[in-house]
């Protein structure tokens, strides 16, 4: 009858962007169980919205996560439009959808490289993180900050891109999907990464919907669900299709999350192509009154913004659903049965985004 | 792979070697906030907007105090300033290990004497 | 774009296991459970997704009554129970995976559910002049 052991695992690990502590249950370098524990980054953001103006507080909700952060802010504004029943202009949506999928790309790569680098394969680390630059490039010509964009407002988008950009950032698409291919290509067939990663963190497809994952992890397990299907802001004009694997293990994972390297791609440059003229934002005047609760696709999955208001200008509550926090029974049923060793490729395998968990 | 090596090798860094060469800006980068005081009118506005109650204002001393440690340069003050003195600089400002005040006093309202900036380090 | 309308249906605390069972069988997925202060109760939705839509149910709850867990149908749903009386202090009965109050540590118990808690205006480090 062999012992049991107690190992714990982060919060402070090299292989971890953010801070998570897991107790592992041990039986000689096998898994048994894992047991989560959270609470290293707790702000509590959503109290402090009682305290600010509803249209300060979109600054302070792109600054619940660092990777992530123009979503939550067009999420929240969606939230709130909803709720006061504004209609913004369309350019304002294709603009949101363009930045969008620019963050995505950049959260997609920064992703790749922290993957490769749980494997120990450096090289790969900063070459995808070379790429990433030219995206930040992009997004600091057009609003300003590289992570941090700051241009949504309640009612649209507070800059504008102009002609001669929207021309540039379509020749540049065609460079960087160069820089994706051959990415893919030594994701796909680079025997290190095959064998670290076929097979390991099995997600049978009942399981995954069972426990409620979302995003890239319920795609890699051969369900088709995704929230830019339902066509909010401007997807419906865009044609959108989902990337889905059926393996449901790591490599799948990882597989669907580079097909949406292309998949913004296109999309982007869709986006170009259809943009309407107009304005980019519409006056408000009034207070919010009512509730809704939005949804949209973030990198990692699906996140709900629920806005609760009664007529003054601070709002109620509001409350955030990311999608690290569903996806983390998928995580504790993965890492039953491992053995110690991928226990770093399967925890970066859900994308784990800590400060929008805790918020 | 040798001529992969060659390559690296005559290609140079991929980095800039920031801050002894100069960090890449864009003419609409957000580096740090600065205030026009000529022009300011102490109403207010800024500092009950502002996310993260970084600036500080007296009306009777004229003065207009930022906090440039606490600062996210989000740019919601200057979107209320009803002057439009606020405006962000595209330079950033070199790291600290404590809270960095910047200080304007305004001009006196009867005679105009022109404006005085401290810089205290605290 | 607008988005569609959202319904949202609220019912009596005993009848709540029997319409979870029903999305169950039915093949919803859970999608959250969120909890927002309502004069002195707390109301607490629980939100299913099928079918790229959305349909919520809602209970009204005190920190005095302990509701049903339903973590025996859905287990994902423990990690939103155990949150929800982390921060609000309402007390569920039978969650599979019970930290019993260490989910989440913060240096004030219950934060969001009592009142007393105020932002206080953070007080400059230094003096100046």
């Amino acid at each position: 009858m062999s012992k049991q052991i107690i190992v714990p695992f982060g919060p402070q690990h090299p292989v971890l962007p953010e801070p998570i502590h897991l107790d592992l249950v041990l039986e000689d370098e096998r898994v048994i169980e894992a047991i989560p524990s959270i609470g290293y980054v707790h702000r509590g953001l959503e109290k402090l919205v009682e305290k600010r103006d509803y249209k300060d507080y979109v600054f302070i909700s792109e600054r619940i996560c660092g990777i992530c952060s123009f979503i939550h802010g067009s999420t929240y504004c969606q939230a709130v439009e909803q709720v006061m029943n504004i209609d913004i202009p369309r350019r304002a949506e294709f603009l949101r959808a363009i930045w969008s999928e620019y963050s995505r790309m950049h959260s997609h790569l920064l992703w790749l490289g922290c993957f490769a680098d749980s494997m120990g394969y450096e090289n790969l680390f900063m070459n995808c993180w070379k790429v990433r630059e030219k995206i930040l490039d992009v997004m600091e010509r057009t609003t300003g900050g590289r992570i941090i964009q700051g241009v949504n407002r309640v009612g649209g988008v507070s800059r504008d891109i102009s002609r001669e950009e929207l021309a540039r950032m379509g020749t540049e698409l065609h460079g960087l999907q160069t820089d994706f291919a051959e990415l893919t290509r030594i994701f796909d067939e680079d025997l290190t990464v095959q064998t670290r990663t076929k097979g390991v963190g099995m997600l049978p497809k009942d399981m995954a919907w069972e426990l409620g994952a979302v995003g890239p992890v319920i795609r890699g397990s051969g369900h088709s669900v995704d929230a830019r299907s339902t066509g909010y802001g401007a997807y419906d004009e865009l044609d959108f299709k989902p990337v889905v694997r059926n393996e449901g293990d790591c490599h799948a994972r990882c597989m669907v999350r580079t097909g949406e390297l292309f998949t913004s791609i296109d999309l982007i440059e869709n986006a170009i192509d259809r943009i309407p003229e107009g304005d980019i934002s519409v006056p408000v005047k009034g207070n919010p009154a009512g509730e809704y609760y939005a949804r949209t696709e973030q990198p990692r999955g699906e996140v709900i913004h629920y806005v609760k208001a009664n007529g003054k200008k601070n709002l109620m509550r509001h409350r955030v659903r990311t999608p690290t926090l569903a996806n983390v029974p998928p995580l504790v049923h993965m890492l039953a049965g491992c053995e110690l060793a991928d226990v770093p490729v399967i925890v970066l395998t859900i994308d784990p985004c800590i400060g929008c968990m805790e918020r | 792979m040798a001529l992969t090596v060659l390559k690296n090798l005559l290609k140079g860094p991929s980095t800039i070697r920031y801050p002894y060469q100069p960090a890449k800006v864009t003419p609409v980068t957000r580096g740090h906030l600065t205030i026009n005081i000529e022009d300011c009118i102490f109403c207010g506005l800024c500092r009950m907007h502002c996310p993260a109650d970084a600036i500080e204002i007296n009306k009777q001393d004229r003065t207009w105090q930022l906090n440039q440690f606490q600062c996210v340069i989000c740019g919601c003050c200057i979107s209320y300033c009803p002057k439009d003195c606020l405006s962000i600089e595209q330079t950033y400002l070199p790291p600290t290990v404590s809270a960095t005040y910047v200080t304007f006093t305004g001009p006196e309202p009867e005679k105009k004497e022109g404006q005085e900036e401290e810089v205290t380090e605290a | 774009m607008k988005q569609p309308e959202q319904t949202i249906e609220a019912i009596s605390v005993e009848k709540l296991i029997p319409r979870v069972h029903a999305f169950h069988d039915d093949g919803y997925r859970l999608v959250q459970i969120s909890s927002a202060q309502e004069g002195d109760a707390f109301e607490i939705t629980y939100s299913f997704d099928k079918d790229l839509t959305l349909t919520h149910l809602r209970i009204i709850a005190t920190p005095e009554k302990p509701i049903p867990s339903i973590s025996r149908i859905y287990l994902a749903s423990f990690v939103y129970e155990n949150e929800i009386a982390d921060l609000f202090g309402i007390p569920f009965t039978g969650i599979a995976i019970d930290y019993k109050g260490t989910f989440i540590r913060t240096s004030v118990p219950h934060p969001f559910g009592t009142p007393q808690i105020t932002v206080v205006k953070k007080k400059p480090e230094a003096h100046h002049e």
